[in-house]
């Protein structure tokens, strides 16, 4: 049955490789476009669309009330010449600065402890997921929560009076820059930890033993094996903390008691006020500006070239 | 069909409407409906069936937008208000650039000024507002009594008419077409907490006392603070202005300059953009000299923290917000939103808004709603014979407190300014962003 089966089969198959070689090369050619269309198209309707028309709304007209289709460079004009800009620029920079290297110090040092010190595998998916457990209530209430904790009649400071440490309470806990890179390095600490964890998990114990064996210290091993060897988890690391950072508008407002200002903020505060034009253009500087930084990053650590 | 609602004998109307909804429902209250809801009636009886099935969409801030109105509404005249309470920054917003989400806007004058030029609103016919004449004549001619002087700002007469059924543009006297309807409105000072200022506080300018460093807050919602700046730079003596509600470039360099000073030199605590955020500062002890909104100090009270809502010589910064009806409304629902404006002033709706420390549009018709003592409280200054208590039944003031500045004549009649949109706004918000980020 199979037998007699196949010459018939074969006859009519002398068309059929030809065929369904075409088809099949064709399938080949077109099948890696159809796998990346989805992406393609959700980044195109719901990124690069939006993007597009921020840029084209920032030169736009305004005035209180409407905003005019045309092509003026005054939001430009006005964003660059105000010392308000860059002096705002300035400080998100700054906040930036300072929870990038404190999250950093903090992320690489628990990291560490996670990926060397624990010894069973247990244990570090145990203390990792404990490492996630604020994750589990939303990032204002954490935020929040600081507030009547650092207060002037706060926690701490009726605390630290009891305690007779201090005698009038420390005014600079709250609503202040201090309070402000306190939020951040609490809520973003873990998008440190997380790539610079997993970086370490890949590095080869025998680079630890040998550097060892070869007479290294443990500070040499730490600067000159893991260190290099993190890179691309400390890169992931800072790409999610600066722009974050530099993104955020509600922890600046809130802890700062509204008294310090950040992109952000400056954004959220035209939009209320139906400044769209003018938020736009501020929008494509500071996209500018992040995607500096970014790539100012890469160039010192290739991610793809590591991983 | 105007003809004959407006054109039928009231008296009749409402006695006839009346009766027959007090039989349909038959409750004991209905007393109360009967006097306020004359409004309710001379409807064809098929659009009165009809207007079961129609829903009104308001928004508007969280001051006037309440359950209860709605609750009420659905009670009184059977169609569904269904309520959505926003930010005034998200009011003006949704206002201008989303028409066609709402049917009925409860905004306030100053940012009315911002939204019906766009084209969004329109305007109302007074002759089918049954309590037009007793609406109090600030939002008709800008004077409380005839001898009062008008106010700076943006006064609600200022924006409470166009000139014609079409236009967009505001009217200088009263017409015909209102874009408006008072709905809630009143008279902003200073908040302290006596307990810890340690003096009497008198002025707008004792925000500015370095004695209270540190320890001293201000609004930041652009368009009001500045109003609150200005008083208090007028009090000092710095600043001479032409109007506070219409600053000059210059006047407003040089009010910023001097609140920029302040700042620099650690006056300010925090700067709050919230009424959350104003009670917290205040119950916390962070602030203890604040520009606030009665409601707020209200709620610092409650929480057992002395606050006052303090009286200044110079004068109150006022603040109103009013019903609008959207472009896009026609019919059926057009009609049934003029039943809602006429519900609205015919006092439940007052007397809920008077008992809260707010002001209705047409105190006449609130009065029937409230008891003696409640209205001596709030309307005339005189110490409370027996406990106040709120809307929801809460003890505000014990019996023997008297109102924060006394009486509707004195608090409204010593307005010094509105809350404005000015014609150098747009410089005014760039300089106030840069007050907050120095």
């Amino acid at each position: 049955m199979t037998v007699s089966a196949v010459p018939s089969e074969a006859s009519s198959a002398s068309a059929a490789p030809r065929g369904g070689g075409v088809r099949r090369s064709v399938l080949r050619r077109v099948a890696p476009y159809l796998q990346a269309g989805p992406l393609a198209l959700a980044l195109l309707v719901f990124l690069l669309i939006p993007i597009l028309t921020i840029v084209a709304v920032s030169f736009w007209d305004y005035d209180s009330i409407r905003i005019y289709p045309d092509f003026v460079l005054t939001n430009y004009e006005e964003l660059l010449t105000s010392p308000v800009t860059w002096k705002t620029y300035l400080n998100t920079v700054k906040f930036a600065a300072l929870t990038w290297v404190i999250t950093l110090l903090i992320g690489f040092t628990v990291a560490y402890f996670l990926a060397f010190h624990v010894q069973s595998t247990t244990w570090q998916m145990v203390l990792f997921l404990v490492c996630t457990i604020p994750f589990w209530t939303s990032n204002i209430i954490r935020m929040i929560s600081w507030i009547p904790f650092l207060g002037r009649n706060g926690l701490l400071n009726s605390g630290l009076i009891s305690a007779g440490l201090i005698d009038q309470p420390l005014e600079f806990l709250l609503f202040s820059d201090f309070a402000v890179v306190l939020a951040f390095v609490h809520l973003y600490a873990l998008f440190m930890v997380v790539p610079i964890f997993n970086s370490m998990m890949r590095i080869d114990r025998a680079l630890v033993e040998a550097a060892r064996d070869g007479g290294a210290s443990a500070a040499q091993v730490v600067w000159n094996v893991i260190l290099p060897l993190a890179k691309p988890g400390i890169a992931i690391g800072s790409i999610f903390v600066v722009t974050l950072v530099m993104g955020d508008f509600i922890t600046v407002r809130l802890m700062s008691g509204g008294q310090s200002a950040s992109i952000g903020l400056m954004i959220a505060n035209e939009i209320s006020l139906l400044q769209y034009p003018a938020a736009a253009a501020n929008a494509v500087v500071l996209l500018a500006v992040v995607l500096i930084m970014v790539v100012a990053m890469l160039r010192i650590v290739d991610i793809r070239k590591e991983l | 069909m105007t003809e004959t609602r407006t054109g039928s004998p009231l008296s009749a109307g409402t006695t006839t409407g009346v009766s027959r909804r007090t039989l349909l429902k038959g409750t004991a209250a209905a007393a109360g409906v009967a006097i306020g809801s004359g409004a309710i009636t001379g409807f064809p009886t098929i659009w009165a069936q009809n207007i079961k099935n129609v829903t009104l969409r308001q928004f508007g801030t969280g001051v006037s937008n309440l359950n209860a109105v709605a609750d009420k509404v659905k009670e009184d005249l059977g169609f569904t208000l269904q309520m959505t309470a926003l930010d005034s920054d998200a009011v003006a917003q949704r206002a201008v650039t989303q028409p066609k989400s709402y049917d009925i806007a409860d905004i306030e004058y100053w940012i009315c000024k911002k939204v019906f030029p766009a084209g969004v609103m329109q305007p109302m016919d007074v002759s089918k507002i049954k309590n037009f004449d007793k609406i109090v004549p600030i939002f008709v001619n800008g004077k409380l009594t005839p001898e009062s002087a008008v106010a700076q700002g943006t006064a609600p007469h200022t924006v409470g008419f166009v000139e014609g059924k079409d236009s967009i543009k505001f009217a200088k006297s009263a017409t015909q077409w209102m874009t408006l309807i008072p709905t809630i409105y009143n008279a902003d000072t200073l908040g302290i907490r006596p307990d810890l200022v340690g003096r009497p506080i008198s002025s707008w300018k004792d925000l500015l006392d370095p004695a209270f460093k540190g320890k001293a807050s201000i609004l930041n919602i652009p368009s009001i603070g500045i109003m609150d700046a200005a008083m208090v730079c007028e009090a000092m003596g710095e600043v001479k202005y032409g109007d506070k509600g219409n600053m000059t470039k210059e006047e407003i360099d040089k009010t910023l300059k001097i609140m920029t000073d302040a700042k620099k030199a650690g006056q300010f605590r925090a700067f709050w953009k919230t009424f959350d955020e104003s009670v917290n500062l205040m119950s916390s002890g962070e602030v203890i000299i604040q520009s606030m909104w009665s409601p707020a100090v209200a709620a610092v009270r409650a929480k057992g923290i002395q606050c006052v809502y303090q009286p200044l010589k110079e004068g109150y910064r006022a603040w109103g917000g009013g019903l609008g009806i959207a472009k896009h409304l026609s019919g059926l629902e057009l009609e049934a939103a003029y039943e809602y404006i006429n519900w609205y002033l015919s006092g439940w709706v007052g007397a809920y808004l008077n008992r809260q420390g707010y002001y209705s549009a047409v105190l006449d018709t609130a009065k029937e709603h409230m008891s003696p003592d409640e209205w001596a409280f709030w309307m005339e200054g005189q110490p409370a014979k027996t406990d106040i208590l709120s809307p929801e039944g809460k003890v505000m003031e014990k019996a023997g407190a008297v109102r924060d500045g006394g009486s509707f004549q004195d608090r409204m009649g010593r307005v010094a300014c509105w809350n404005a949109v000015m014609d150098e706004d747009r410089y005014m918000v760039r300089k106030w962003n840069e007050f907050v980020a120095a």
